[in-house]
């Protein structure tokens, strides 16, 4: 015991001298106007104005237009730059996860199959290095949801400045989210199986397990009960709409089968994750008004016949024939969350239109997330939680963030990493002065 | 002439029928039987390229003593007319586990056995050349039954098990006498595998390149302890060496394996017979540059059931075609002039070799090279004359059939081993089957008799009524029973079957009573069989690589001329705008203005971007296996050893731009394996896509993985950064020894690891380690000046930022990642500005991917260092081609775009570093590899062809064939963490 008090201290103090625990302080609510003005402006729904002037108020935007436009207040000339909306991230771990390897800092699988009663909100690590590390890319807004299993649990929205979980969220329990069983299983190559996917015998099975759950917590939320069930109870936003279940499926049986099982079931909103093969369902996914958030385009197509660029396009595929599309990276690491502009800007390279791929990560996303009234573009009324960009955002050399607000407060693009970085170049500059 | 064979032939009897003479008896009396049997008016494959037509075979105490048109009969012999059948020598095969029981698994249990578990036997567990056959050999008579039925008359059994498996013996299937005649050999051959054995756990090897080296030190061993060099004794060695001229045969299973199994032999002067599988067809050049035997599966795959097209979608073009083209293996590899036996071996159901064998030569195989292949072939290498023909003195192993053995519906009736005979089907059955007029007491019914010969069926009709009834035929005799009308009163009927007269016999009527019936034949049994359909089946093409995307065609060089590109020289030069280059004879040759095509090809690149192709320092696609993780130390593995030049990595990173890459060993270990260093030609073997003049690599790694962090192992050393540099100084103190008493000319023993190390501190192999943190850096740096010599990379190298002054004071070069982190512990310090910093002070810094996905994209992620960072688009650039080029040094040839440099370019069209860009034509050596264009119509071409192979598997499984349920083939994509086994 002393030994372990003593290896604790030990730690302590390491982590204390490399500064471990080090998070920005998250700025304070918006008090004077700000006046952002040159900008051309990416409004997030399609549009684009040049030489554009947006101002904003106790963070909410006020005024957006010409050069004309009145300002207000502060006024930040950004002239030759760009102003967007903050991209949204759905479905990541941000914040649930610090360190992958380390089993200590995980936090987004629970045990258990249907367990929608489990809620990431309370978990959630306001002061993650990995959270803040997204900022600088211009993601400000992240749902974050339990991983694994079969009904993962509940999400949450949150912005990325703030200094616990309740300053964070923006819309509590938002949604359910769940994997659809898979009709086809991988081999479990470790165990010495054939690596490849062989029909899963269990595929009904699983789904008659969902349908019974739901059923039962159906009837539950019709009449008051003196017994609580918390699973049941959580699933009652599911049938009066108040919460969307994302389902994970990735084939065109398993789409299928998950919406039309959804909806028999009475549940109100539905949204597909992954949709791999969503491109060959189309017809269906208009006739029942689904979105798809689709993997990030960084990926590997799912067969060695697929085309090479399968992923790069897929997003184009939905949005050309009218479907909501957005993207998510729930399957990466969940560093990766800050290369979800360039996740967009790859499906111009097939052929989208640059403002509409820009939509996919903001309104587009705000919509499916039912937050489109407060977030997703840059529109009189709606929160000023916006990011200002020397160039293009959504292309690497040019995504480099001068200036971002939340609800108005202009936040520290500093992370622990510009803070090494700074250090180690401080090191070198000073050494080489003394050298000279 | 005669009467010599006659002497020979019964030199052989008193030689073998009296072998157990001296065994007394005490159940009886002793009595000899030296009578001899004729088989007569026979059609006699004397071999497979001598026959004899009605001829006699005349046998005597197992073996044959005449064979011919004309031998004399002599007295005391029994005589068997065998008109109109025909005679063949009864199969043989190599690979065979009969008598021996399979090796139950005895893996499992927790942690890592590193340390072997015998003594006095070779250091690593799975080799066992001391195994014996013999000794687990119990005859299994249902296993010979069914062998014999599919042709087999002897076998070379062996313990399926390990990587030297021991030897075999060779077993004649005598089911009617004892061990004591039917093992023919008890030392027959050796065995050889890269698989582990089931029931060792040692660690080592744990991946198929392990297994290599270890074959390879292991006969290296043996030779120098034959010399006398060893102070110890190895009962392992000892064992092999004691049957170091007998035949070696190697389970080597896919296309590739059979040329790595044939490298080790070749290197040791052990002329290997290889058992392939069924993909051979793919890569016949390979195969016939072996120059050996190989020993062929007919295991064809079954047809996927595609009927639901949803399901039909998990299967590749590469399994469909595996379906279409393996039935032409045997055929394929017999055309190209390739020795080959056939074995059962593969087959679930041994009863299906001889269907797969008649398949094989409606496929195109050779009947006569078919039956070489299974008797006088087989028999060559065992080096036995006496096995896999008929003549005199040949054992009296063969078959007795209805006809051709290679028709469908031919039957084999006896096989006959070592003289004694086992009746298969019987070959005097009489055919009842015909039309027959039936009459008993005042009754008179009409009875067809139909179907197999064996099992007939009837139909009986009364004043044209049918009549139920069942027919049975067994041994010679027929039994009917016979309902009326109503369906209750049943007749009953027996009678002896007569060939010519009219059949008499008994029926037992509705009331008990008896009479006799006559059956008297009006009309002979008409066949309704349908005629085969006799052309070839369709074979789809085979592509190189034989997958989707794959080319009819190798491509080859082209002279091309860029014309108008914006040229991004990665040289001092810079980017130069409306710039043309030629390439000629695969290299760059003119870069320049207005310049003229000559023959060459013109494209036209105005608004396009021209680089050189991307390199990526740390990749792991294309490779059968990554990690040897059995032993602390792997230097000895090389990943040149296990390329695989059908990973759909390959053109996926050419239509990422890339062209050349390190392939790395893993990072379980501190000391890892060497590196291949490839370009990517789609198309070409393994061997090809080796960078010729690239220098010798290996991986180090440092950290948690070396150390086991992240999974639960704790016995093996290192499990801290302390450990690691103990290890690293102990094996350089050990090489740099073992090299000075190699170069002091001393008697030493080849150690591979050794060697290698040893190449290291001569400083012609370079050492690209796997490292995070800054402590680690430091040490390895210090150690390599301690013995003398630079680390030549750091790879991931993600703290290089806090040690870059001294890595650039080292020499060392840096190849990271953009912006990982966060994955792990030591990737907390991770910064994307990592690169910039390290290249700020000097270091040669490149942007690998270590990951499939990133390496197509690598263009992106140099990119990210304009990002973090502020590096010039030009500089940048360098990151993913130039630099790493360096590193690998290899910027003499690649890496740049600079005359005489290989022509290694790819057309952009766009900004080559911009989000939005894509690679239109990706170029080797002037071989264009990738094409926008093409690549469209080969997606049109797969779908084409898929529908056609599930359209012909509709059409197989309506015809009754059997099917499996479809899959997806799957290949693990390795990271450097990958561990198998």
């Amino acid at each position: 015991m002393k030994y372990f008090k003593n290896s604790l201290l030990a730690l302590a103090l390491t982590l204390g001298c490399s500064n471990i625990w080090a998070q920005q302080t998250p700025a304070g609510a918006q008090e004077t106007a700000i006046s952002i003005t040159g900008a051309t402006a990416h409004i997030g729904n399609g549009n684009v104005l040049d030489n554009a002037t947006l101002v904003f108020k106790s963070g909410i935007i006020t005024a957006i237009g010409d050069a004309n436009t009145p300002t207000e207040g502060q006024i930040i000339n950004v002239n030759g730059k760009h102003v967007y909306p903050g991209f949204i991230a759905n479905c990541s771990s941000l914040g649930l996860v610090e360190i992958d390897a380390v089993r200590a800092t995980d936090d987004q699988d629970e045990i258990g199959d249907i367990i929608p009663h489990v809620r990431s909100l309370i978990a959630y690590n306001a002061e993650s290095k990995v959270v803040e590390s997204m900022r600088p890319n211009g993601i400000l807004l992240a749902q974050v949801s339990p991983k694994g299993g079969f009904v993962s649990g509940t999400s949450s929205v949150m912005q990325l400045d703030a200094w616990n979980w309740e300053d964070a969220v923006v819309k509590t329990d938002d949604a359910v989210h769940m994997n659809w069983p898979s009709s086809f299983r991988r081999g479990r190559w470790w165990m010495g199986e054939d690596p490849g996917l062989k029909p899963n015998a269990n595929y009904k099975r699983d789904i008659d397990a969902f349908v019974s759950f739901m059923e039962n917590a159906k009837v539950y939320n019709d009449a008051l009960s003196n017994e609580k069930n918390a699973p049941f109870q959580a699933a009652k936003g599911l049938f009066d709409g108040s919460k969307k279940l994302f389902i994970g499926a990735n084939g065109d049986k398993e789409i299928i089968d998950a919406v039309t099982t959804a909806k028999k079931l009475g549940i109100q909103e539905v949204v597909v994750v992954g949709g791999a093969e969503a491109y060959k369902v189309i017809p269906f996914l208009k006739k029942h008004n689904i979105a798809v958030l689709v993997e990030a385009t960084h990926n590997l197509p799912g067969s060695d016949d697929a085309d090479y660029d399968q992923p790069y396009k897929l997003p184009k595929l939905l949005a050309d024939a009218g479907i909501l599309v957005s993207i998510q990276n729930a399957d990466a690491a969940n560093f990766q969350n800050r290369n979800l502009p360039f996740y967009a800007g790859q499906v111009v390279g097939q052929g989208m239109d640059k403002e509409e791929a820009l939509s996919l990560i903001t309104l587009n996303a705000a919509k499916i997330l039912g937050i489109d009234q407060e977030f997703g573009s840059l529109e009189v009324g709606k929160s000023a939680t916006l990011f200002v960009s020397e160039g293009d955002a959504l292309d690497m050399r040019t995504n480099l963030v001068s200036h971002a607000f939340i609800q108005g407060r202009q936040l520290s693009l500093e992370t622990h990493q510009t803070e090494l970085w700074k250090r180690y170049m401080g090191k070198y500059n000073s050494s080489e002065k003394t050298v000279e | 002439m005669k009467l010599k064979m006659l002497v020979f032939g019964l030199c052989l009897v008193s030689s073998i029928g009296f072998s157990q003479d001296y065994f007394p008896k005490n159940d009886g009396v002793k009595v000899a039987n030296n009578h001899y049997t004729a088989l007569t008016n026979a059609t006699i494959y004397t071999s497979p390229t001598e026959i004899i037509e009605k001829g006699t075979l005349l046998l005597k105490n197992g073996r044959v003593v005449a064979v011919g048109k004309n031998v004399q009969i002599p007295l005391q012999t029994v005589v068997t007319d065998l008109s109109g059948k025909t005679i063949y020598p009864s199969f043989i095969d190599l690979f065979s586990d009969f008598g021996v029981s399979k090796p139950a698994s005895a893996r499992g249990g927790r942690g890592s056995q590193y340390e072997p578990t015998r003594e006095g036997f070779y250091w690593n567990d799975h080799i066992m050349p001391e195994n014996n056959a013999i000794d687990q050999f119990s005859f299994n008579a249902k296993a010979a039954k069914d062998l014999m039925s599919q042709g087999f008359g002897v076998v070379n059994t062996h313990i399926q098990d390990g990587v030297a498996r021991g030897s075999g013996a060779l077993i004649a299937l005598n089911a009617l006498e004892t061990d004591a005649q039917r093992v023919l050999s008890s030392r027959s051959a050796q065995y050889f595998s890269f698989n582990k054995s089931a029931v060792k756990s040692q660690s080592y090897p744990g991946s198929l390149m392990g297994a290599m080296a270890l074959l390879r030190q292991f006969f290296s061993d043996a030779n120098w302890y034959g010399k006398g060099n060893s102070n110890t004794r190895d009962r392992s060695i000892e064992a092999f060496n004691a049957q170091k001229n007998s035949l070696a045969i190697f389970d080597a299973g896919d296309k590739g394996n059979i040329v790595r199994a044939d490298k080790i032999g070749d290197a040791y002067q052990i002329p290997f017979v290889i058992l392939g599988g069924g993909d051979s067809y793919e890569d016949l050049d390979a195969i016939k540059a072996t120059n050996t035997t190989i020993i062929v599966p007919l295991n064809f795959p079954k047809a996927y059931d595609v009927e639901d097209p949803y399901k039909a979608n998990y299967v590749s073009l590469e399994d469909m075609r595996a379906w279409n083209q393996a039935p032409s293996n045997p055929s394929t590899l017999q055309k190209a002039g390739i020795p080959i036996t056939l074995t059962a071996h593969g087959l679930k159901d041994g009863k299906n070799f001889l269907s797969h064998l008649r398949k094989s030569v409606k496929y195109g195989l050779d009947k006569t090279k078919a039956l070489e292949a299974l008797t006088t072939r087989p028999a060559q290498l065992l080096n036995r004359k006496d096995l896999g023909h008929l003549k005199p003195g040949a054992m009296a192993n063969f078959l007795v059939t209805s006809g051709d053995i290679f028709e469908e519906d031919s039957d084999i009736f006896e096989n006959w081993v070592q003289g004694t005979n086992n009746i298969l089907k019987d070959k005097n059955i009489v055919d009842i089957r015909g039309n027959y007029s039936m009459n008993f007491e005042d009754q008179s019914w009409t009875l067809n008799i139909s179907g197999d010969i064996e099992k007939p069926a009837a139909k009986l009709t009364q004043d044209s009524t049918n009549l139920k009834s069942k027919l049975t035929y067994k041994e010679g005799w027929m039994y009917m029973t016979i309902t009326n009308e109503t369906g209750d009163g049943k007749f009953r009927l027996s009678a002896l079957a007569s060939k010519d007269a009219p059949i008499e016999g008994t029926i037992v009527k509705e009331d008990g009573t008896e009479a006799l019936f006559t059956a008297t034949k009006t009309s002979p049994f008409e066949s309704k069989k349908e005629t085969a359909v006799t052309s070839a089946p369709l074979v789809m093409p085979v592509t190189f690589p034989n997958v989707g995307y794959g080319y009819k065609n190798k491509p080859t060089a082209e002279n091309t001329l860029f014309k108008n590109a914006t040229v991004w020289t990665s040289e001092d030069a810079g980017i130069l705008d409306n710039t043309d280059v030629l390439v000629r004879n695969g290299k760059i040759v003119k870069i320049g203005k207005d310049l003229t095509a000559g023959n060459a090809k013109i494209i036209d690149a105005t608004g396009k971007h021209l680089t050189a192709g991307i390199i990526d320092e740390h990749s792991h696609i294309a490779l059968k296996a990554v990690n040897e993780g059995g032993q602390n130390s792997t230097a000895e593995v090389k990943m040149e050893d296990v390329i695989d030049p059908e990973h759909m990595g390959i053109y996926r990173d050419l239509a990422g731009g890339v062209t050349t890459m390190q392939l790395l060993h893993g990072s379980a270990n501190p000391i890892g394996g060497r590196s291949a260093i490839i370009k990517l030609r789609w198309g070409a073997t393994a061997d090809e896509l080796i960078f010729k003049e690239a220098p010798g690599f290996i991986k180090f790694a440092l950290g948690e993985n070396v150390k086991q962090s992240n999974w639960s192992s704790y016995s093996r050393f290192p499990q801290t950064r302390m450990g690691v540099e103990q290890m690293f100084i102990n094996y350089f103190q050990r090489a740099k020894e073992y090299d000075a008493k190699k170069k002091s000319k001393q008697s030493y023993r080849y150690d591979e690891e050794m060697e290698v190390l040893a190449e290291i501190l001569n400083g012609e192999r370079f050492i690209s380690c796997h490292s995070y943190v800054q402590s680690e850096i430091n040490m390895l740096m210090k150690v390599a000046e301690q013995f003398n010599f630079k680390v030549n990379t750091f790879t991931h190298i993600l703290e290089g930022y806090k040690v870059a002054d001294k890595m650039a004071e080292h020499g060392v070069g840096g190849s990271t990642f953009s912006d990982w982190w966060a994955y792990k512990y030591e990737v907390n310090d991770a910064i994307p500005y990592n690169a910039a910093i390290m290249q700020s002070q000097g270091v040669t810094v490149a942007i690998n991917s270590d990951d499939a996905e990133m390496s197509r994209r690598l263009n992106q992620e140099a990119a990210k260092t304009v990002k973090y960072g502020g590096m010039s688009e030009e500089e940048a650039w360098k990151m993913v081609t130039i630099n790493p080029a360096k590193l690998l040094h290899i910027d003499h040839k690649v890496g740049s775009i600079a005359v005489g440099k290989d022509a290694d370019l790819v057309l952009w069209n766009n900004h080559p570093m911009s989000v939005y860009a894509k690679a239109e034509k990706t170029m080797i050596e002037g071989v264009t590899y990738f094409d926008l264009e093409i690549d469209k119509s080969q997606r049109i071409a797969i779908q084409k062809e898929k529908n056609t192979l599930i359209q012909m598997m509709i059409a197989d499984k309506k015809s009754g064939a059997p099917t499996q349920a479809p899959k997806r083939s799957m290949k693990v994509e390795f990271h450097c963490d990958t561990m198998l086994d």
